[in-house]
């Protein structure tokens, strides 16, 4: 997946409106985040990601997770995305090549530049700040 | 007699984790689902297909499976499609290439050095 280009997508978003691969394509670096309220790590994530969020858009995609779950999950602990996608049926993680939660990638211009399976640690935002180039 | 038939049920017919909701109506389709499920790894577990396993992947897989066969894609598409989402560890036969000659030929060289070695004349 590594420079590939973003695959094509058009899933519903948490408002309702429609999340696609023409949000994000042309924007300069974006991180894309696969979540859940139901992912312990991703819980442990989700403060790297609040700070990312400062200096780099970031994008979310909930796996099999019900609003009236996110809802109150997002309101407890902040929400650090632009939209957020809801992947009711698992079949846009599949669309990413994803293989469990939490997921995030980096994108460049439309394409995939790294890939960062498991919680973002501390440790790991010193990567992410080189390659947002923040 | 009845307990030999009992082992031989449990060693011979093949457990799998495909839940009543997802079998197909078509069977045919249902028959060529479990084909080309037998030919997808289950990226998550240890050396299982994705017919054989409880992982969320890999009931996700087979539900992708089944909806591009309802689609009318064929069996060398949905295994390309999910080739292309996730790279050659998802191919439980790995495909024979440059770069994995090694794979298929190392084991069979090893066994003919061997064969030759303890055959020699002394």
């Amino acid at each position: 997946m590594i420079s590939k280009e973003i695959p094509e997508f058009s899933i519903e978003s948490l408002n309702g409106k429609k999340f696609t691969n023409l949000d994000i394509e042309n924007e300069e670096v974006i991180i894309l985040n696969f979540f859940a309220s139901w992912c312990p790590p991703c819980r442990i994530e989700h403060p790297q990601l609040l700070k990312l969020s400062n200096n780099t858009p970031v994008f979310g995609i909930a796996k099999k997770n019900e609003k009236k779950d996110l809802l109150p999950w997002l309101a407890e602990l902040g929400s650090p995305y632009e939209i957020i996608g809801m992947d009711h049926n698992g079949l846009q993680s599949i669309n990413w090549g994803v293989y469990g939660l939490p997921e995030t990638f980096i994108i460049k211009e439309g394409l995939v530049k790294y890939r960062h399976v498991g919680p973002i640690l501390k440790r790991d935002l010193e990567i992410f700040k080189n390659l947002t180039n923040n | 007699m009845i307990l030999l038939l009992f082992f031989l049920n449990i060693i011979l017919v093949e457990a799998n984790a495909i839940e009543p909701n997802e079998i197909l109506e078509n069977k045919e389709l249902e028959v060529q689902a479990r084909i080309i499920g037998k030919e997808l790894r289950c990226l998550v577990c240890q050396n299982e297909d994705i017919q054989n396993s409880n992982a969320d992947i890999a009931k996700d897989l087979r539900k992708i499976v089944r909806l591009k066969l309802t689609e009318g894609q064929s069996k060398e598409e949905i295994i390309e499609f999910i080739h292309s989402k996730y790279g050659d560890f998802v191919l439980l036969s790995p495909p024979l290439r440059f770069n994995t000659a090694g794979l298929w030929l190392l084991p069979i060289s090893f066994f003919i050095f061997l064969t030759f070695y303890f055959f020699r004349k002394r």
